[in-house]
């Protein structure tokens, strides 16, 4: 049966935003409002591409802005379509206000991310800095960190966002131009295959019809149920995490590739460093493993794929006895840490787990960070732990 | 669907806002020999509490009625008066 | 199907009794008219405004009809995701409206408004225009009209009105119209046109706001209709790119309009001058707006 699926289908040498085209063609959006933005354009012109040429049978919404687009989703959402945008950094946070809307009212919007630096000073290059800034909205946040990985995905968080215990949107963020730009080899899945995986979306819950009339998000007193709604949608977020790891398990039954679920581990299980990323610095921090296990040194890689919900309790599991946790931020929290060190310690502390963390600041603005520069990385993260000196914040690569 | 799902979905009821025939500082009082039955009233009741009554003349649902007026204000033969409202 | 203005008063009620609109309120009239023209076949999205109030608060609404209530500035957006999902699903029969005040409108849903128009979505764009943030309590919008009090103009506002209606036609949808409650028959002609067209269709409708511009409750409608007949409000559509005045009153001093309503009570008789040369200005050109035939495409 894997073997089968896997034949068909076919193979193609695309980028990562042609890659996430493709799933959004495969999973049958019927509606697609977006707004260009760089590095996320050509996942809009693509689809545009598909529908014209009558590939995709989906309604194509040239919408006048990002906040639009957002809008027009959780509009086409709240009577029953599936639904699909693309956007990055400035468009992203222009979203924001919506973003919360579409959590609110539990419609299981899917989008992709094309993670950018935001302004000012304009920078179009990488930097998580734009998808961090969404963590409180209620989105699951998935980071990908290929372009198979992307495309796979997005179809998987379909599944799961859809899920009448889970009712949430989604964004699948991938690094700007470092995938969404850059050619790799992608399995591209047959479309009956993919219909069999993922069936039609039919909302379990309200949808707008004046034959059932209600009212959608009228206002709600503070002795009514609104805090019942925002522990609901906790509730669902934590659930959420076991429909990960059962989406990711029916993924590898059906088309037999495994990304990992909440997290992917590489050379974890006799390692005394672990290193902890997300995207494609974690791509690089796979290269740095075998880089410093080649030198005698046991480091494994935890990369991080969901950051909401955040595998907490799972990160605990395997820090616990290591020597050094050291993580990667490509965004930060101003005047605290990286948001990634931060959720980590707090885990570690509420679990009574006391492995160092040493996390890092570093790569903003597109600033390139090989698997070199982890290999470095990891050493000042040695001295910090024998030294006995853990900061919050340790920058990488900063001039000055 | 699980039971923690809860979300913020009303349905359509009278008195949504409660029983705002309470809120009427005065009340509309129809005087049927003058009525002609033109039904401006009923047409301007933003409440929409004029309704026609078994004998064929607008009656007021008084459960609901906000006293404002704009139906005596509206009526061509001035059928309505304004009356203060008495409680107990 | 209302064919005349008493089948407004008549047949099923979609705005429920016990509401939580102030006595008095224009908005809610209108709100009457329009659900018993559509018969109830339409999906409204409401942002921020009075009408986020009115339907009363959770777990019960005053509508019978299927409502979204959405952010402010993003009415005609997600009216649009709708539209376009209901086409995508086969749905034909339904109207989607969008329902918003002047503030969500002439202001913050301004950018929205003008893309759907633009790509000519399938809706019925319809804007209640009581003049100010009322819901917020009485601030000044780009509606409200000039010399106005509002409790962010205490002394009255210093600019113009937007000319709105002629904002979007200019966009060149197939129908625009100002209507009022004052006029039933009009406003009833209007939307039933509006109703059997397709694509973008946007009405704006005064609808006097007691609590905001200080009158006598029961004077809703005798002001809507005086709004009319003092050219404060002229009532006009614009189909297919062709302007008509449609209700062409013989006009009246426009003192007989600011005083009844407190926030123009500070205005002398040179400031009502000065009022009423520039409704006439503005009716004037209207009236060459009428003389040149199709004009928006």
């Amino acid at each position: 049966m894997i073997q089968r699926q896997a034949e068909r289908g076919k193979w193609d040498i695309i980028t990562g935003n042609h890659a996430v085209a493709h799933a959004a063609r495969l999973a049958r959006v019927k509606v697609v409002p977006a707004y260009p933005i760089t590095p996320q354009t050509t996942i809009v012109e693509y689809i545009a591409d598909f529908i014209e040429r009558g590939e995709m049978d989906a309604e194509y919404i040239r919408v006048e802005s990002e906040h639009s687009a957002m809008a027009a989703a959780i509009g086409a959402a709240a009577v029953g379509a599936r639904t699909f945008t693309a956007t990055a950094s400035q468009g992203l946070l222009l979203m924001h206000e919506v973003l919360h809307w579409a959590v609110g009212s539990r419609l299981p919007i899917g989008m992709a991310v094309v993670n950018r630096a935001v302004g000012p000073p304009w920078s179009i290059h990488v930097d998580h800095q734009d998808a961090i800034s969404q963590r409180d909205t209620g989105w699951m946040i998935q980071f990908v960190s290929s372009n198979q990985e992307a495309l796979d995905t997005v179809l998987m968080m379909y599944k799961v966002a859809e899920r009448p215990d889970v009712l949430l949107p989604f964004m699948v963020c991938l690094d700007g131009f470092v995938l969404s730009h850059t050619f790799q080899p992608v399995h591209i899945p047959d479309q009956a295959d993919v219909d069999a995986f993922l069936p039609e979306y039919r909302p379990p819950h309200w949808v707008m019809d004046p034959d059932r009339p209600i009212t959608y998000g009228n206002l709600v007193m503070p002795e009514r149920e609104y805090m019942e709604m925002r522990w609901s949608i906790h509730e669902a977020m934590l659930r959420a995490k076991e429909a990960i790891r059962e989406v990711a398990g029916e993924f590898k039954r059906a088309f037999g590739r495994y990304h990992g679920d909440l997290l992917w581990e590489y050379e974890t299980e006799d390692a005394d460093i672990l290193v902890v990323a997300t995207g494609t610095l974690a791509s690089e921090a796979e290269e740095a493993v075998d880089l410093l296990r080649s030198g005698g040194k046991g480091v494994g890689l935890v990369k991080v794929r969901s950051y909401r919900p955040f595998p907490g309790e799972e990160i605990v599991r395997l820090a616990e006895g290591r020597k050094a946790i050291v993580v990667l931020d490509r965004s930060l929290s101003f005047g605290q840490a990286g948001p990634l060190a931060t959720d980590i310690r707090a885990a570690l502390f509420t679990a009574g787990v006391s492995t160092p963390v040493v996390g890092f600041v570093t790569g903003l603005g597109g600033r390139d960070i090989t698997y070199e520069d982890i290999a470095e990385i990891v050493k000042i993260a040695e001295e910090r732990v024998k030294e006995g000196r853990l900061r919050p914040v340790e920058w990488y690569k900063l001039r000055r | 669907m699980p039971s923690d799902i809860v979300i913020p979905v009303s349905n359509p009821a009278e008195a949504a806002a409660g029983q705002t025939g309470l809120w009427r500082v005065f009340k509309p009082v129809i005087d049927k020999g003058k009525c002609v039955r033109c039904w401006v009233c009923a047409l301007y009741c933003m409440e929409d509490v004029i309704d026609e009554g078994p004998d064929g003349y607008p009656v007021v649902d008084y459960e609901f009625c906000k006293g404002c007026g704009i139906c005596a204000n509206e009526c061509p033969t001035k059928a309505i008066d304004m009356v203060p409202e008495v409680r107990e | 199907m209302a064919k005349t203005v008493m089948d407004l008063r008549r047949g099923p009620k979609y705005v429920l009794p016990g509401s939580a609109a102030c006595p008095g309120c224009g908005a809610q009239i209108a709100l009457k008219w329009v659900l018993k023209i559509l018969e109830g076949r339409a999906i409204f999205v409401i942002p921020a405004c009075c009408t986020s109030v009115i339907q009363g608060p959770y777990p019960k609404s005053a509508f019978k009809f299927p409502v979204y209530n959405m952010a402010f500035a993003a009415a005609a957006s997600t009216a649009s995701g709708m539209a376009r999902a209901l086409r995508a699903m086969g749905e034909e029969d339904i109207h989607v409206v969008a329902w918003a005040g002047d503030g969500g409108t002439y202001d913050i849903g301004l950018q929205a408004l003008s893309g759907a128009a633009e790509r000519n979505e399938d809706m019925i764009y319809i804007c209640y225009d009581n003049e100010a943030y009322m819901n917020t309590g009485i601030q000044r919008s780009g509606a409200t009209p000039p010399k106005a009090w509002t409790k962010t103009t205490p002394t009255g506002k210093a600019e113009m009105k937007k000319n709105m209606a002629l904002i979007v036609a200019a966009h060149g949808v197939p129908y625009v119209a100002t209507a009022s409650i004052g006029y039933p028959a009009d406003f009833l002609k209007k939307l039933k046109k509006a109703k059997q067209m397709r694509g973008f269709r946007y009405i704006q409708i005064f609808a006097p706001c007691p609590t905001g511009w200080n009158f006598p409750v029961d004077k809703t409608v005798e002001i809507a209709k005086l709004a009319v007949d003092t050219y404060v409000w002229p009532l006009f559509e614009v189909e297919h790119g062709k302007l008509k005045i449609t209700v062409k009153p013989r006009r009246r001093p426009l003192k007989d309009y600011v005083s009844l309503q407190k926030r123009f009570r500070h205005l002398t008789d040179a400031d009502i001058e000065e009022l009423e040369r520039t409704f006439l200005s503005r009716w004037e050109a209207l009236e060459r707006l009428e003389a040149q035939g199709t004009i928006f495409l």
